[in-house]
């Protein structure tokens, strides 16, 4: 793949939508294009989270695993979405398992490639952040309405 | 109320027609569809409006139709076994009696969507009185703009008329998406909260008319996420519950701000809902 294209790809992705040109060619320094196919992991939960990924196709099942009860998926990621924000904070874990539900291609972020950018770059910095935290803020809110469990029976 | 009357034309409207259940179906562990025979004078219904049934010594709640209002035949109604006359309701067998009167209440407004396009938005078993205004959109395909349904609920186990779906989404005439809160092994569709599927598909916000119904935080959260996507207010239309007794607006039992809902609703816009959704235990 060539680098406009990579470039293009990470321009045209929801998830960097309106974002100055500038910053994609920036942003493209870090970023390879990756495919997975169904059943591969792009994470494991305790690994370095040293990439994040654009989800450009397919469906990605975030996982935890528990003892006796095997992989439990609590939210799936799709086209146009990302997979990785504990790339963001200390120390820089994953702390869910990543599994391609069938074929996923997406663009991979070299995440330390990232936040030495951005470190560099506070205009580049900012930027990521305001995409980032919606991302962090609605799962939070997900969460909450999953763990409220709306639709067990009553007690 | 003791007594149940031969047929609906009977004189106190509260005084249920004697229906007989002619089939029943189970649709996941503690939801089941009966069917019950039309009493006499029965004339349809619209989609979205509800039956009080009653059983003798037990008391009588409020179930919206499930099936198709066009289809001859019996009346369907899914229920949930969540207390002693639901419970007693989702055990009958062909044969048995049950009282009935309606049907009440407002309907999802349908016909008047016509041109739009249709965001359908279930929760749970909010799919139930959805259903039948999805079967007039489907026999009417061709007077809507895109129609979507996008349903949310507890498990893979959990979801309702999945062979219909299914079927439904095979012969491409409505955009089907379905989400699950959690999900083993061998589920292959979405997990996450209903709201999230919004952006999955291509309406056109302004115009189109949204028709939602499930548990009220999930109605709420879903209300927000359409008005955040550009829909208007008047076009989100909820279905509200709460616990009725008269179900012709007589009692006051279902008071819901300056609305009867048995009378007033279910079916309402969230321009008249939004400002009484926000307060607690009203
Ligand atoms: C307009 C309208 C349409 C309805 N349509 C349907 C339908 O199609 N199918 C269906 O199964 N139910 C429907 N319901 C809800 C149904 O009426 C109640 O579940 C029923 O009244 C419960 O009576 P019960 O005697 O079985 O349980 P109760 O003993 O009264 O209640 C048992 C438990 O369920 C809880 N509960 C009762 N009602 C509800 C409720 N609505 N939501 C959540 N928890 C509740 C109670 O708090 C209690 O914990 C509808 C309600 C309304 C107002
Ligand atoms: S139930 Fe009596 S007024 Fe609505």
């Amino acid at each position: 793949m060539t680098v406009e294209t990579l470039e293009r790809y990470i321009l045209e992705h929801r998830f960097f939508e309106g974002l100055e040109p500038a910053f994609g060619s920036l942003i493209r320094g870090c970023a390879r294009n990756v495919r997975f196919e169904a059943g591969q992991y792009l994470c494991r939960e305790g690994e370095p989270a040293d990439q994040l990924y654009l989800v450009r196709h397919g469906t990605v099942a975030l996982e935890i695993s528990a003892p006796g009860r095997g992989a439990l998926t609590f939210q799936t990621v799709h086209e146009g979405e990302i997979v990785g924000v504990s790339w963001l904070v200390p120390p820089y874990r994953w702390t869910y398992d990543a599994r391609a539900a069938e074929l996923v291609r997406a663009i991979a972020l070299d995440a330390r490639c990232l936040r030495d950018k951005a470190e560099r770059d506070h205009d580049l910095g900012y930027e990521l952040m305001k995409r980032f935290v919606p991302v962090l803020v609605e799962r939070l809110h997900a969460t909450r309405l999953q763990l409220l469990d709306l639709y067990a029976p009553p007690a | 109320m003791s007594a149940m009357a031969a047929g609906a034309a009977a004189t106190d409207p509260m005084l249920p027609a004697v229906a007989r259940v002619v089939g029943r179906r189970r649709e996941t562990a503690d939801v089941w569809t009966l069917e019950v025979a039309p009493p006499d004078g029965w004339a349809g219904f619209a989609p979205g409006q509800f039956n009080m049934l009653y059983l003798p010594g037990l008391g009588e709640v409020p179930i919206s139709m499930s099936g198709d209002p066009a289809a001859p035949g019996p009346i369907r109604h899914t229920v949930r076994a969540v207390g002693a006359v639901s419970a007693a309701l989702a055990a009958l067998r062909p044969g048995a009696a049950v009282g009935l009167r309606g049907p009440y209440g407002s309907a999802w407004p349908v016909a008047e969507a016509a041109g739009a396009d249709v965001v359908v938005m279930a929760g749970g078993l909010g799919l139930a009185p959805l259903r039948p205004a999805l079967y007039r959109l489907r026999a009417e395909r061709a007077r809507y703009g895109r129609v979507a349904l996008l349903y949310g609920t507890r498990s893979p186990a959990d979801i309702l008329f999945r062979r219909e779906l299914e079927r439904w989404r095979r012969q491409l005439d409505l955009e089907i998406e379905v989400t699950v809160d959690r999900a083993a092994g061998d589920w292959r569709g979405s997990v996450g909260v209903v709201t999230r599927l919004l952006p999955r598909i291509a309406f056109e916000p302004v115009s189109s008319v949204a028709l939602v119904c499930g548990p009220e935080v999930m109605m709420r959260f879903a209300a927000d996420a359409l008005l955040d996507a550009g829909v208007p207010e008047p076009r989100i239309h909820l279905s509200m519950e709460r616990n009725m007794r008269c179900a012709i607006g007589q009692c006051g039992h279902c008071q819901f701000g300056a609305d009867f809902v048995c009378k007033d609703g279910p079916v309402m816009s969230y321009d008249r809902l939004r400002a009484r959704l926000k307060i607690r235990e009203l």
